[in-house]
């Protein structure tokens, strides 16, 4: 019974290869690599540990972005869901600051930052902050009031109440807010490295094109893209399920 | 219409069963509430006196604001007009010493059984807190389900929950709104002699809020009984059958059939 859930899946990625690979074969002019020479080029990648290197450079960068974002949104939301005013005086400048991609804060990311780990880092920040943010506002704003009232009987002040009642509260959405932002993450940290840095996925492909046209390492630059974006949601719907975290998702099953 | 309704109501504060110290008082209470600009009065002239370690029902129809009522009381809202005092002070927030159990489940689903029961206890030292929080474990019958987390619980488990939860900060005065309205009758039935037995054993006081005219002649010392739009109290009834009450007798029915009349349905379908 468990082999069907991924046997499907992996029976039409095979089919879809093998399109690919036959498509490619009757075409030949086409500049685009087949899966084969993908696959080759992917091995090409391990004999120098360049792939490692720069897989863990592209996850170094969206770690440090990711994780100060989430550290920096989820108290200031806390506290800005919290307090409506905060929210009345935020909401104009949040509204106007969301639709600017992280991609435009490009020029000043290397302004500040130079050319480096540090700009990089920097958009991710800036990609993942607000929606982080109004994730968070917005889940505090939809907390039952049964429990506040209920933690306010007990006696709690502004800041126990944050901890003790509205953080858990808001723990399912904040997963789900999780899972989201580091998806975006991991879209900004391709577009940071074609540009800012000289190392990672991102640089990766734009180093093989530059360099000679190798456009079978282009694409098997976005293949490893893809898989390690894949491992990353993985891993954060496998914290969605585990027990400490999990009461919203469990009581709606 | 208006001539009877004021003929009707009580002006004079009403009070408690004889030889109790006043714990809870209402002044003249009114609430308005502001919807589409038009203030729409919830609660009229609200007097009452309630006993140290008395169990009054506040029972009406729904909408007849006695929840908002009980909400006030507990400090949830401002009255409009008036004021509620508790031993002589004025009520003017939520208070650990009186503790208010939700209609609506207010369980935190995040924490288990024994953290939820605990929960108001948290500048107690752990022993002292691990061992309240068996004691009233026990005394809801929920030994077992300590670590279990509410979505494992039913319904009436998690109502047992929130009244141990209640009862672990030992508060003075406790506020049911309604609490075993969604459970099933013979769940129903339990709660109301686990509520009584505890009841007995702690005498807190105790104001209960239903629309169910049995449970509140089976648990009250008087119950209250309100009419609708806005809320005033319509007459307040001792109920002077001693527990455990024979709920066929025949002045356990007289009782159910006054207070039935009163608000204006015959005791015939």
């Amino acid at each position: 019974m468990k082999s069907h859930t991924w046997l499907k899946p992996a029976i039409f990625i095979l089919v879809l290869l093998g399109v690919w690979q036959l498509v490619v074969f009757l075409h030949p002019q086409q500049l685009l690599p087949g899966p084969w020479k993908t696959a080759l080029g992917i091995v090409d990648l391990f004999p120098r540990g360049l792939i490692v290197k720069y897989i863990v450079a592209s996850v170094f960068r969206v770690t440090w972005g990711f994780s100060l974002a989430v550290l920096v949104a989820v108290p200031l939301g806390l506290v800005v869901g919290w307090y409506r005013r905060a929210e009345m005086a935020l909401n104009p400048i949040l509204q106007i600051l969301r639709p600017i991609s992280p991609l435009a804060w490009i020029p000043i990311a290397i302004l500040w930052f130079g050319v480096g780990d540090l700009a990089a880092i920097f958009l991710i920040f800036v990609g993942c902050f607000l929606p982080m943010l109004l994730t968070v506002i917005n889940a505090v704003q939809s907390v039952p009031a049964v429990y506040i009232n209920a933690g306010r009987n007990f006696g709690l002040g502004p800041v126990p109440l944050m901890r003790k009642i509205l953080f858990p509260a808001i723990i399912p959405r904040l997963m789900t807010g999780l899972r989201i932002t580091l998806g975006i993450a991991w879209l900004v940290v391709v577009a940071a490295e074609m540009i800012a840095v000289n190392s990672g996925l991102g640089f990766l492909i734009v180093d093989a094109r530059n360099a000679g046209n190798r456009y079978d390492l282009v694409v098997a630059g976005m293949v490893i893209i893809g898989v390690v974006g894949l491992l990353l949601d993985n891993w954060v719907r496998s914290l969605e399920r585990s027990h400490a975290l999990c009461w919203g998702f469990e009581e709606k099953q | 219409m208006s001539s009877s309704a004021s003929a009707r109501a009580v002006t004079a504060a009403e009070p408690p069963m004889p030889g109790l110290p006043i714990k809870l008082r209402t002044e003249n209470v009114g609430m308005a509430f502001l919807r589409d600009d038009k203030t729409l009065p919830v609660l009229e002239n609200i007097n009452l006196e309630v006993g140290n370690g008395e169990f009054v029902c506040l029972l009406g129809p729904s909408g007849c604001g006695k929840s908002t009522l009980l909400s006030a009381m507990a400090g949830f809202l401002r009255p409009t007009s008036g004021a509620i005092l508790i031993d002589g002070e004025i009520v003017r927030g939520a208070d650990p010493r009186r503790i208010f159990v939700f209609q609506e489940r207010g369980v935190f689903p995040w924490l288990t059984v024994e953290g939820n029961i605990g929960f108001g206890l948290r500048k107690l030292p752990a022993k002292e807190r691990a061992e309240r929080v068996g004691h009233y474990i026990q005394m809801v019958g929920l030994e077992g389900f300590e670590k279990s987390y509410p979505h494992e619980l039913s319904g009436g488990m998690k109502q047992r929950v929130e009244v141990a939860r209640a009862l672990a900060v030992n508060p003075d005065v406790m506020f049911l709104d309604e609490p075993f309205g969604a459970l099933d009758s013979i769940t129903r039935m339990v709660m109301r002699i686990e509520l009584l037995r505890i009841w007995q054993a702690e005498r807190k006081t105790i104001l209960f809020v239903t629309h169910d005219i049995d449970e509140a002649v089976q648990l009250a010392d008087r119950v209250v009984v309100m009419s609708a739009r806005p809320g005033r109290i319509q007459q307040i009834v001792s109920i002077d059958i001693p527990h455990p009450r024979d709920i066929s007798s025949p002045r356990y029915l007289e009782l159910r059939d006054g207070i039935l009349s009163q608000i204006g349905l015959a005791h015939r379908l």
